[in-house]
């Protein structure tokens, strides 16, 4: 018996042992390659990201107990972020261009952006070229990650749980991915992409929001092979009056599971999303050229797909002129719809009962617009499709995607016109050619720093009060450097 | 020597061309003095305010850091480097100074006893410092006075949006019996009668005969051509936007944060790089006691849905421009920033069902973070280009006959 229990520690202990050696933890992690941010992982050979580009730039580490944002005030254009997992509590913030940030998951650890509910924004970037994977993020009170502007973003492989208001937001950007993140509890959209361009949402999982994925005032979307469940509203392309931008179109939505969007609307009061009805699948409000593709729209309480102008649509605005309110040129190709309009809310359930019917439909067209079309419609429960035509368009499957071939490039600008600019955009304000005003004249500068621009950086970059009668000039330290030469050898070729 | 030749040749060229051009702008506080001035000295400048290229057809166009940038549709609005919207400039240097000197000229009212100046004072922000505008004989106007800061950039004009371009809505001022009062006849006769102005009028439009009257057209171009003129884009914020980040400092940049957070939700309508996407927004801000509710662009677009309805002004130097909102409701930035902050439509009388902009919500910020967004609105002060006030008016002599004819 004894020899048995010995026998059997023995070979527990070899077990462990060998255990340990075979599958242990080493203090070494293999990262992730930094070229890979360059690529897009999502959907192969069409869409270039920037896929020729090497990573040379240098690597930040952040760890458990840093801040994310010393890094970011560190980090110049190239650079790439890692953060280890950890708790970390702060808003982060990039100005600049061409910064990637990497979390590090480590045996199912991840790097969480906390916000606690009362921080505001876990990370806002107004620069180009901004990439974002591998975090979760938690608790904030606006949005998960907000884009101002920014183009060629890549926000993949990120974890939104109540992030707030949106869970992924670029607004205004153009050439973006976001694919393979998971969001939930949103209290407006998950993913929204708002008055932005050339844009794909593949392969995100969505769930438990008011709106899962929407697109807004912006053109050439693609929103594929995502899972939108369980949200008020699934799948949304949408006009909004009263934005700057004012059209939507070209949107492709195709190959996504749609289900059971079915979820009470705890949209903020006012909000736009507040008007969608739970149990609707997707929603094309005032939006143009939309094409709805090989979705499986399943179990959607009020419609599968509902189409709407913006006076039918819900939402309580303002009145925008300029704002074209109809959908035009929808088309609906093959979707594979079942067991929709089980419980039909609000002013679907009124349309119900007028219809003497006691589900609600499949597809439901209300309001203005034209020019849509549908192909084999016998197959739907259909509400007001009555002038829709037979669907010419064969498929979508020649568009890949909606990337650009070359990422969004800056504006080219020449140094003269730079210097041109600076000259006239501040300079001016105190100097002119031949004439004093505040500063010295510029005929006069051209004088004392012939073929000498490098005299006039030093000189505006810490100036010297070397004349009684003028006031001291303030540093222009805030120009960099090639914008200050740029200015300097403007400044001596100027004529009049 | 070659630093006395400098300084002779620096003498030289100022004396020479002091006149001619050193009028145009200074740093603000120089007092108008019109009395006992020969008013035959005025000349125009031949040279571009601040901020513009004069290129080879004489006209001034505009040049700034923003040009660097582009923007989506082209609408000029974005985040920190995004390009500004399409700007009205092409102007000559003349019209511009003409536009200057007609500005500051109370000849443009009915009793000579009022400018544009009068209510866009360039020591106010190019606004009054009062709640509500204040017309001829101290007559109560309905909304505050709209800075001036940057209306090159503007689309739509007038708090209800209703002229479309700055010759629109000057002529609203001009001839609106409670403002200024005058009518297109009288002003044209006035001006006409003005040898100065007949004279500058044919320099600043020299594709038609010399002697030919001033013409309204001329008289709008010219102060449009001004106004257009009026550029506020180098303020600290500028700095940081175009990458030197050491421009503000902690506490500011956490309000830029705040501004542009999906919580304070401020630059979804405050928008940069103009601070400002030139829509109307319906965001149910109170009238002072006493005022009934403006029903704003409801009116402009005969629309109840736009009930209550404002264009979002620009915020850029909105430090020099209070009292805040469209009746001048709040005195200070801070309760301005803490109306928003109020609960969605908190101030809309009982009986009024306004279309409350979806952004008008509660973001339950910290008195600390309304603190800090009035840190941020600081750092958008720049007046480095403000014109300079006339010393001398071509209406100066002609003012004393009329008054006593």
């Amino acid at each position: 018996m004894l020899k048995k229990i010995i026998f059997t520690a023995v070979i527990l202990i070899i077990g462990i042992v060998t255990g340990k050696f075979l599958f242990g933890s080493t203090d070494h992690t293999v990262m992730p390659s930094p070229n890979d941010l360059y690529r897009n992982t999502g959907s192969k050979g069409t869409s270039n990201l920037i896929q020729e580009k090497q990573f040379n730039g240098t690597i930040h580490e952040v760890k458990n107990g840093g801040l994310i944002q010393d890094a970011v005030k560190k980090a110049v254009p190239g650079d790439l972020i890692r953060v280890f997992p950890g708790t970390y509590k702060e808003t982060v913030y990039i100005d600049k261009d061409d910064i990637s940030f990497q979390g590090i998951i480590k045996e199912g650890e991840w790097p969480v952006l906390n916000g606690s509910k009362e921080l505001n924004d876990a990370f806002l970037y107004s620069g180009n070229g901004i990439r974002i994977e591998n975090f979760k993020i938690v608790n904030y009170k606006g949005n998960g990650i907000m884009g101002q502007a920014g183009n060629n973003f890549v926000l993949r492989n990120n974890w939104i749980i109540d992030a707030g208001v949106y869970g992924i937001f670029p607004q205004y950007g153009m050439n973006g991915l976001i694919e393979h993140n998971m969001l939930t509890g949103i209290e407006d959209a998950a993913i929204y992409v708002g008055m932005c361009e050339n844009i794909d949402v593949l392969h995100n999982e969505v769930y438990g929001n008011v709106a899962g994925i929407e697109i807004e005032n912006s053109r050439h979307c693609l929103v594929e092979n995502n899972l939108a469940y369980d949200n008020t509203g699934g799948i949304l392309a949408f006009i909004t009056p009263g934005l700057p931008i004012k059209t939507t179109f070209d949107v492709i939505i195709r190959n996504n599971f749609v289900n059971k969007n079915n979820h009470e609307n705890f949209g903020a009061p006012g909000s736009i999303v507040s008007g969608i009805p739970p149990g609707t699948g997707i929603l094309v409000m005032a939006a143009d050229d939309v094409i709805i593709e090989n979705n499986i729209i399943t179990g959607n309480d009020n419609a599968g797909i509902i189409i709407t102008d913006f006076k039918n649509g819900g939402a309580e605005a303002s009145n925008d002129p300029d704002s074209e309110p109809n959908p035009d040129r929808i088309v609906l190709l093959d979707n594979f719809m079942i067991d929709n309009g089980n419980n039909p809310v609000g002013e679907l359930k009124a349309l119900m009962l007028t219809q003497l019917s006691t589900k609600g439909p499949d597809i439901l067209a209300i309001g203005g617009g034209e020019g849509s079309s549908i192909r084999d419609k016998e197959r739907y429960r259909t509400w007001g499709l009555g002038n829709f035509g037979n669907a010419e368009v064969a498929g979508t499957g020649d568009v890949k995607s909606f990337l650009l071939d070359q990422p969004a490039e800056p504006r080219e600008i020449s140094k003269k016109d730079l210097g041109e600019m600076i000259y006239y955009g501040i300079c001016s304000g105190c100097h002119a050619y031949d004439i004093r005003l505040i500063g010295v004249p510029m005929n006069v500068i051209q004088m004392i720093y012939k073929d000498n621009p490098q005299g006039i950086v030093d000189y505006i970059t810490h100036p010297k009060n070397l004349r009684e009668d003028y006031p001291e000039m303030p540093p222009q330290d805030y120009l960099s450097e090639e914008a200050k030469i740029a200015v300097a050898e403007y400044i001596l070729t100027l004529k009049k | 020597m070659k630093r006395l030749s400098l300084i002779l040749l620096s003498l030289i060229s100022i004396g020479f061309l002091y006149d001619k051009v050193s009028d145009f702008y200074s740093v603000p506080g120089t007092e108008p003095n019109y009395a006992g001035i020969q008013n035959d000295y005025i000349e125009l400048c031949a040279t571009c305010p601040p901020g513009f290229l004069l290129n080879e057809e004489n006209k001034c166009i505009s040049k700034n850091l923003y040009q660097q940038y582009e923007s989506l549709q082209d609408a000029g609005v974005g985040g920190l480097k995004t390009a500004l919207p399409k700007v009205r400039d092409g102007f000559s240097p003349q019209q511009v100074d003409l536009g200057r000197y007609l500005f500051f000229d109370p000849v443009l009212s009915k009793d000579g006893s009022m400018s544009c100046a009068t209510c866009h004072d360039p020591n106010k922000g190019f606004s009054d410092g009062l709640s509500v505008g204040q017309g001829m004989n101290g007559s109560k106007l309905n909304r505050g006075t709209p800075s001036l800061w940057n209306v090159a950039y503007l689309k739509k004009l007038f708090w209800d949006v209703r002229a479309s371009s700055l010759e629109e809505q000057m002529q609203g001022p001009l001839y609106a019996e409670n403002e200024m009062g005058n009518t297109p006849e009288n002003l044209l006769l006035s001006l006409n009668q003005i040898p100065t102005y007949r004279r500058l009028f044919a320099e600043a439009f020299p594709d038609r005969e010399v002697n030919d009257s001033i013409s309204l057209f001329e008289i709008y171009t010219s102060i449009a051509a001004f106004e257009s003129s009026l550029i506020s884009l180098n303020s600290k914020y500028d700095q940081y936007a175009h990458g030197f980040h050491e421009a503000l400092n902690e506490k500011e940049i956490e309000g830029l944060n705040i501004f542009r957070s999906f919580v304070a939700r401020c630059a979804e309508c405050h928008t940069p790089p103009l601070f400002t996407n030139q829509q109307v927004a319906v965001i149910g801000s109170p009238e002072p006691d006493g005022l009934k509710l403006d029903p704003g662009a409801e009116i402009t677009f005969n629309d109840p849905t736009r009930r209550g309805g404002f264009k979002v002004p620009s915020l850029r130097n909105i430090e020099k421009t209070g009292p805040y909102m469209h009746s001048g409701n709040f005195k200070t930035l801070k309760e301005t920033v803490a109306f928003y902050n109020k609960g969605r439509g908190h101030a809309v009388p009982k009986n009024e069902k306004l279309y409350l902009h979806w952004h008008i919500w509660e973001p339950d910020l910290t008195d600390y973070e309304l603190d800090r967004l009035v840190d941020f609105l600081k750092t958008l002060t720049d007046e480095s280009f403000t014109p300079k006030v006339p010393v001398i008016l071509p209406s100066a002599v002609v003012k004393q006959d009329k008054i006593s004819s």
